[in-house]
């Protein structure tokens, strides 16, 4: 369960921003997950509604974002949206593809009412 | 990581960035900052320790019981006339492997926090101060035996090695992509046992890898019998080669783990390496 010192990161993170912008509260957060990020949303979501409690982000809604699976071949240059344990290329079936998408884990913004 | 170069803006990402309307009394802010970046930036630091000292550091992973420790014994047992190994163990429950790895005439540091489920940057830089790197050729990093979130985790070393054993069945590249997407190697463990099972291939387990675009080496081996043992300190041997030669041009290697970001930052260390052919890995 590494999503509940994941959430400490990402709670820390948040609460700085809004100190930087001198927040009253957050109401909302934005995180992007790929399915190959390694993380499942719902325990990520769960762990944040325990330890945003008694923080500036205790009102805070948690949006969660996924990001598909997109592969560019490096033979073809096509671009194939695809399933997390077959990056292929889906024009020409290479497997020497880059992943463009898909392994994020970020936090995309964070809305505060100031 | 950085926010202020927009290397964390992706073509994944964009959308997202673009997308925001400001709403009245709220004001949206970017951020675009990696969950993982507290761990990076230490996973980072522990790396200039590595290269200060010079030391190859290997993250093994695997399913708890696919053959870890003994494949650290039987390496140790073969390399330690010739090269200084040193070891973390990340088995959090018992002091056994650390034991085991000490039997073998190699230090070897316990790291014992808790109850988690994979190693992290900051673990592992607490276990650095117990454990000196002066002299060291090779560090073993053993982590927790999960196929599931040390994958996440970059712990600062130079290469990850997985293990899949030959019990665990040769769908599991596809059942956890992240962990096998990130392998330097895949080593197919227990294969002394394969005349005992009649649904294991090789091949298959190999094409499930290829389908996650990794083509990393594959080597069949067994701490019983010592099969591929040759193959495995030759890719070994290799890879601290072409680590000391990325040292002398002032550059480090990094395990084959792309995050979001990083696709955008060329990184000349983490080239690619085939010490042994494919064929030559394959024959049996
Ligand atoms: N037949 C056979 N058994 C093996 C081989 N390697 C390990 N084993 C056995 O598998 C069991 C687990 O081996 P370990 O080396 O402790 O595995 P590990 O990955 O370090 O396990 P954890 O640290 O608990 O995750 C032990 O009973 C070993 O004797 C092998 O090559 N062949
Ligand atoms: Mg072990
Ligand atoms: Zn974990
Ligand atoms: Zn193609
Ligand atoms: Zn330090």
């Amino acid at each position: 369960m590494h999503e509940l010192s994941l959430c400490d990161d990402l709670l820390g993170q948040v609460v700085a921003i809004a100190a930087q912008h001198k927040a009253e509260s957050v109401e909302s957060i934005t995180v992007k997950i790929g399915a190959l990020a390694g993380v499942e949303p719902m325990l990520l979501e769960s762990a944040f509604s325990l330890i945003k409690v008694g923080t500036v982000a205790e009102q805070a809604q948690f949006i969660m974002q996924t990001a598909p699976v997109i592969v560019r071949c490096r033979k073809c240059d096509s671009q194939s949206e695809v399933a997390a344990n077959y990056l292929l290329c889906s024009a020409c079936q290479s497997n020497d593809t880059t992943l463009i998408s898909g392994d994020e884990l970020i936090l995309a913004s964070v809305a505060l009412c100031v | 990581m950085c926010n202020t170069c927009g290397c964390n803006i992706t073509p994944g990402n964009r959308s997202l960035v673009m997308a925001e309307k400001p709403k009245k009394g709220v004001t949206t802010v970017s951020v675009l900052q990696n969950l993982l970046s507290q761990n990076n930036h230490q996973a980072e630091h522990n790396r200039s320790h590595f290269d200060e000292h010079k030391v190859l550091v290997i993250n093994l992973m695997s399913s708890p019981g696919s053959g870890k420790t003994a494949l650290l014994e039987a390496t140790i047992k073969r390399l330690r006339e010739s090269l200084k190994i040193a070891v973390i163990e990340g088995d959090l429950e018992t002091e056994n492997d650390t034991k085991r790895i000490q039997a073998q005439g190699v230090p070897a540091y316990q790291i014992t926090t808790g109850t988690a489920c994979h190693l992290d940057a900051h673990l592992v830089h607490n276990a650095l101060h117990h454990l000196a790197l002066e002299g060291l050729d090779l560090l073993f990093i053993e982590n927790v035996g999960n196929l599931v979130c040390p994958a996440s985790f970059d712990l600062g070393h130079h290469r990850n090695v997985v293990l899949l054993s030959v019990t665990e069945g040769d769908d599991k590249p596809a059942k956890y992509p992240v962990m096998f997407r990130a392998a330097d190697l895949m080593l197919i463990s227990k294969t002394d046992l394969l005349p005992f099972l009649d649904d294991f291939s090789s091949q298959k387990a190999e094409q499930n890898l290829h389908n996650l675009a990794n083509d990393a080496p594959v080597i069949e081996f067994s701490s019983k019998d010592g099969k591929g043992m040759d193959i495995w300190i030759t890719w070994l041997q290799a890879e601290i080669d072409q680590y000391q030669a990325l040292l002398l041009n002032q550059q480090t290697q990094h395990p084959k783990v792309q995050q979001d970001g990083e696709l955008l930052h060329v990184q000349p260390g983490n080239t690619k390496f085939y010490p042994v052919s494919h064929k030559a890995v394959h024959t049996s």
